[in-house]
């Protein structure tokens, strides 16, 4: 039996112990031997990632989708893999301009803007709020069952009226613990050696329990991993938790969780905290990259195992599968295995809530509070000597609120969901930061304006469709908000949004608040240029690589002030000693043995802005600066100018780079130039050579004849006939294709002679049809004529365009060698003009033909068309003529079907052809 | 035995022509109008010359002197190029495509006929001396 009292005694024995560590990490740093000064103890602290929602509620979800609880860990190691261009860069910058939140961080990329500050600062509390919610349930919750020692029964966490409720009290002491961790002093730096070395300590004890738990469940209560798995698949309830897309989720939700935790690995304020601004050594990166994605490879192993344990152990539906970890050890009796896991948990829990907290409280006070205060001046803060007690008065009321809301989400909404879907409401929130923080990170061109309205419309997406209906869902909402969208609006049910239906709520959310987010983001920076203060910080923080030295800020700055107003400045928000300490570092660094040497220069005016900066943020420092030098603002031009200048080396580069590539376009187009030209000399030999065939081969038989005939006077007449007879028909042939090459070539040149007149088309189709009717007579081949009494006249050369026409129809009929051959001529009038079809039922023309008919020489020269006849110059001719009045000329065939020849002329409207009586 | 001389051309009245001179001067005329008829007119009995056209249907000139050169069966055949594209570049190549003479459209039907006859008279020297 386990008392309440023994419980307790052991959780404040536990927290005492971290306490100690705390301590001695400070006192060793204090001595200048940190004992967090190595990539191990940096990673333990990063895996601050792994909360209660890792401890209790991965099992959870293993219970209920299998491996569907894995995208939260796979998006953290893909992220791993880019943090060598993400976070490193966040750390370079964040070093360089003593960033001491995610608030600042953004703030400061975008002008130093009080209020992306604190738009920031209400996003990540609002968002957390749940997260924090998640943590207070998860150890309520263990702390109930453990009660119930050796029995093990869901203890309910139904809200108690607040004083009753174990939890208020719960989580009024993590806000004390928080104070003494967080606030003992105040630090430019705002870095806690001791609360990492505490936190790295829990990150070991959490997954010690863990995995000890994993192996009493795989190895005492089962046989090994093979065992678990084997009585898991053979049981049919469970063998759906292990098949891919059964109940692990469908892709979608894969993907979108997936996401979130890459973004949040890097956004969420106590993953910022422990992996930016308690960064020692940049370096240490390297191996954080591996590591910690290993340290979730670890923890993560056993979750099945014990999800299916638990599922098989425990009668179906009687013990919440997110409890699973402690309820096992506890029903097997054993004891110390059952408190190791409860202070596992604790510490998963605690460690989380300590630095989001922390995390949360300098966001509160340095972006949110202190802005305003010292804008109040009837406060007189300004005037005050030292500062440093109000601020620490600020950040540990902070913590107190921050506490206070989580429970108070706790009250209202931690019933109607389970560990893993409240943290992804804050995921969700968080991952809002992302486009103006990686945008900020390498996009100059992103504003302020940007910033501003990108985080408030994905903000106000997720409140509506994530958050609201979490309350909702608890019954603090009408639940019609939900089903029926507000006012009755379907498109605006905030879960369906505008229709849109099928994805989780997470999913969906992400979805929407993330085209609202980016959108507005993207298209708002567009709209406005940035002022001359955005672009400086801009180009700081996006070229943070090529700015090398601390400090580099200053050359953006202009004016004059005194070293003793600035020591005072200083002293009044970090306390007297801090800023001694801080000028002594300073002289040393610049090389000068007493502070009585110190310049108020430039240099001097960014150092102890950056150190203000750290105690009340960078937004408010950059007022206070303001308010004891007298600056002379740079306008943008003299920004660019600097740019420019700092930029110049780079630039001449750029020039000559520009140059070279100037030279290669030109190059390339000469090249280019030859190329064509060459083209057109191969197209003239072409040309030149197909004509000199084409003359050739009917010369050949008129020489070749006329000496035989000359050679054999003694041939029978028969033969003579015939032999003269072939000189005659190649003669002509011959005079044909020279009239038509010339034809041609006038044409092309432009040195034709056209007569156009107003002509009848019918009149020039029946006199074609005549003049062939012998031809088509002779091969059996029907002609038939077809058109309206009544058309328009077209303008056009009469003789060329009868050319066409003879030719189309002879093309027609030498294609025809069917028993049945038809050609049908037949004129129709189109709204544009009118239209000339000449069909024919031959052989017709394959596709690839088709394409080049019309060129020049181009003879369609089918094996069972046998040799091509013509010239091959009938068609480019008529097409050409077809051309010049205006006109086009195409072909539509299926071989084998035959083929359709149609020409087109315009028509000036208004006038017709007389009727014929 | 008369020599037997194919003829290959898709121009139907210089075969008629070609046909007409060499059965006239005694020779054994075969004639193909495209490549594939070549190729069947060149089995089972070789021509001792063929009358190759450059420019045919479906396998050209070139082509089929590739063929005829790389089958050892027709190794007396004699090739004669009548060509109606007369350019040195595309004269080079049928010869170093192994053709033995050509001829340049329009052509002297007295040149060719002599042409003929003196490959044949070759080629018989160097069978009879095989």
């Amino acid at each position: 039996m386990l008392t309440g009292a023994l419980i307790v005694v052991l959780s404040f024995a536990y927290v005492g112990l971290l306490f100690a560590i705390a301590y001695y990490g400070d006192k060793r740093a204090d001595a200048g031997r940190s004992i967090i000064a190595n990539p191990y103890i940096y990673t333990l602290s990063l895996a601050v990632y792994c909360t209660s929602w890792t401890f209790y509620g991965s099992v959870g979800r293993a219970a209920t989708s299998g491996i569907g609880f894995l995208p939260i860990y796979l998006g953290p190691t893909l992220m791993a893999a880019l943090w060598w261009y993400v976070l490193l860069k966040m750390i370079r910058i964040s070093k360089a301009h003593r960033i001491t939140s995610i608030a600042d961080f953004i703030a400061s990329r975008y002008g130093k803007s009080h209020l992306l500050g604190g738009l920031v600062t209400i996003i990540a509390v609002l968002g957390i709020v749940p997260y924090i919610a998640l943590q207070l349930k998860a150890i309520s919750a263990s702390f109930s069952t453990m009660l119930q020692y050796p029995n093990v029964t869901t203890a309910s966490t139904a809200a108690l009226p607040v004083l009753q409720d174990n939890t208020f009290y719960i989580a009024m002491l993590l806000a004390a613990f928080t104070i003494l961790f967080g606030t003992r002093h105040l630090d430019a730096t705002e870095r806690h050696e001791g609360l990492v070395a505490a936190i790295a300590f829990e990150s070991v004890v959490k997954l010690v329990a863990f995995i000890a738990v994993g192996i009493f469940v795989t190895w005492g209560m089962f046989d090994g991993f093979a065992d678990v798995f084997s009585k898991a698949a053979a049981a049919p309830e469970l063998n759906a938790l292990l098949v891919q897309g059964g109940a692990a989720g469908n892709y979608t939700t894969w993907a979108s969780l997936t996401v979130l935790s890459m973004l949040a690995i890097i956004l969420l304020p106590r993953q910022f905290h422990v992996a930016v601004v308690e960064n020692v050594n940049e370096r240490h990166l390297n191996k954080a990259i591996w590591l910690f994605p290993l340290y979730l490879f670890a923890i993560n192993i056993f979750v099945l195992p014990i999800a299916l344990g638990g599922l098989m152990y425990f009668p179906a539906g009687t013990v919440d599968a997110d409890t699973f970890v402690l309820t096992l050890p506890m029903a097997e009796q054993k004891t110390w295995l059952a408190l190791l896991a409860f202070v596992g948990g604790l510490s998963a829990a605690t460690g989380m809530v300590i630095v989001e907290t922390i995390a949360l409280s300098t966001m509160v006070c340095n972006d949110l509070v202190m802005p305003i205060l010292l804008r109040w001046k009837f406060l007189r803060l300004t005037e005050r000597p030292d500062l440093s007690g109000l601020l620490l008065g600020i950040r540990r009321s902070a913590i107190v609120v921050v506490l206070v809301l989580g429970y108070g989400y706790f009250y209202l909404a931690g019933e109607a969901y389970a560990l893993v879907s409240i943290g992804l409401i804050s995921f969700t929130a968080v991952a809002q930061f992302a486009p103006a923080m990686i945008g900020g990170l390498f996009w100059k061109g992103g504003t302020r304006l940007g910033a501003l309205c990108g985080l408030s419309a994905g903000f106000l997406v997720w409140l509506y469709s994530l958050l609201l209906p979490s309350f909702a869902k608890s019954g603090w909402l009408p639940i019609t908000f939900l089903t029926e969208g507000i006012m009755g609006f379907d498109l605006l049910k905030p879960q369906q949004l505008f229709g849109l239906d099928g994805l989780d709520d997470i999913s969906h959310c992400l979805f929407w608040s993330m085209i609202a987010n980016v959108g507005c983001y993207v298209g708002f920076s567009l709209w406005r240029r940035p002022t001359a203060n955005e672009h400086s910080q801009a180009n700081l923080f996006v070229d943070v690589f090529r700015h090398v030295a601390p400090g580099s800020g200053s050359r953006f700055w202009r004016g004059s002030a005194t070293v003793a107003d600035l020591q005072t400045l200083l002293s009044r928000f970090v306390g007297p000693e801090r800023a001694n300490e801080s000028f002594a570092a300073y002289t040393r660094s610049q090389g000068i043995t007493g502070i009585e040497q110190v310049t108020a220069n430039a240099v001097l005016v960014h150092y102890v802005e950056s150190q203000i900066a750290g105690a009340i943020g960078s937004a408010s420092a950059r007022d206070m600066v303001a308010s004891v030098v007298v600056e002379e603002p740079l306008a943008l031009d003299e920004v660019m100018a600097i740019i420019d200048e700092a930029s110049q080396a780079l630039a001449y580069s750029r020039q000559l780079e520009q140059k070279s590539l100037e030279l290669e376009a030109a190059t390339n187009e000469l090249r280019g130039a030859n190329q064509r030209l060459q083209e057109l000399d191969r197209l003239k030999d072409d040309f030149i050579s197909t004509v000199t065939h084409e003359l050739r081969t009917p010369l050949t038989s008129i020489r070749a004849f006329s000496e035989i005939l000359g050679d054999n006077p003694n041939l029978d007449l028969e033969q003579r006939t015939k032999f003269l007879g072939i000189i005659t028909r190649e003669s002509e042939r011959l005079t044909r294709l020279i009239n038509q090459v010339l034809d041609l070539a006038k044409i092309e040149s432009g040195a034709a002679d056209w007569h156009p007149s107003e002509i009848d088309m019918r009149e020039v189709l029946d006199d074609a049809v005549t003049a062939l009717s012998q031809i088509f007579k002779e091969k059996r081949i029907a002609l038939e004529l077809q058109a309206p009494a009544q058309i328009p006249l077209v303008m056009a050369d009469r003789d060329r365009v009868t050319q066409v026409v003879l030719n189309l129809l002879s093309n027609a009929a030498n294609f025809c060698d069917k028993p049945d051959s038809r050609v049908t001529v037949a004129l129709v009038t189109e709204a544009s003009g009118l239209r000339v079809d000449i069909a024919d039922n031959g052989i017709g023309i394959s596709p690839s033909d088709q394409a080049v008919i019309f060129e020049k020489f181009r003879q369609v020269s089918d094996a069972a068309a046998g040799k091509p006849r013509g010239s091959g110059l009938g068609l480019a001719i008529s097409r050409e003529i077809i051309h010049h009045f205006g006109g086009r000329l195409w072909v539509e065939s299926t071989p084998g079907r035959g083929s359709k020849f149609s020409f087109s002329l315009p028509v000036r409207s208004g006038h017709f052809s007389s009727i014929a009586a | 035995m008369s020599a037997r001389v194919l003829v290959v051309e898709d121009e139907e009245s210089i075969l008629l022509s070609l046909e007409f001179l060499l059965g006239n001067a005694g020779y054994t005329v075969v004639t193909a109008r495209d490549g594939n008829a070549a190729l069947k007119a060149l089995t089972p009995l070789p021509p001792d010359l063929v009358l190759l056209d450059v420019m045919l249907p479906l396998i050209d000139g070139f082509e089929l002197c590739k063929l005829i050169r790389a089958n050892p069966a027709l190794r007396d055949t004699r090739i004669m190029l009548v060509t109606a594209r007369g350019r040195e570049a595309e004269i080079a190549r049928g010869l170093a495509l192994g053709a033995d003479a050509y001829m340049t459209k329009p052509f002297s039907t007295r040149d060719l006929m002599e042409k003929v006859r003196r490959l044949l008279d070759d080629g018989a020297a160097q069978k009879n001396a095989g």
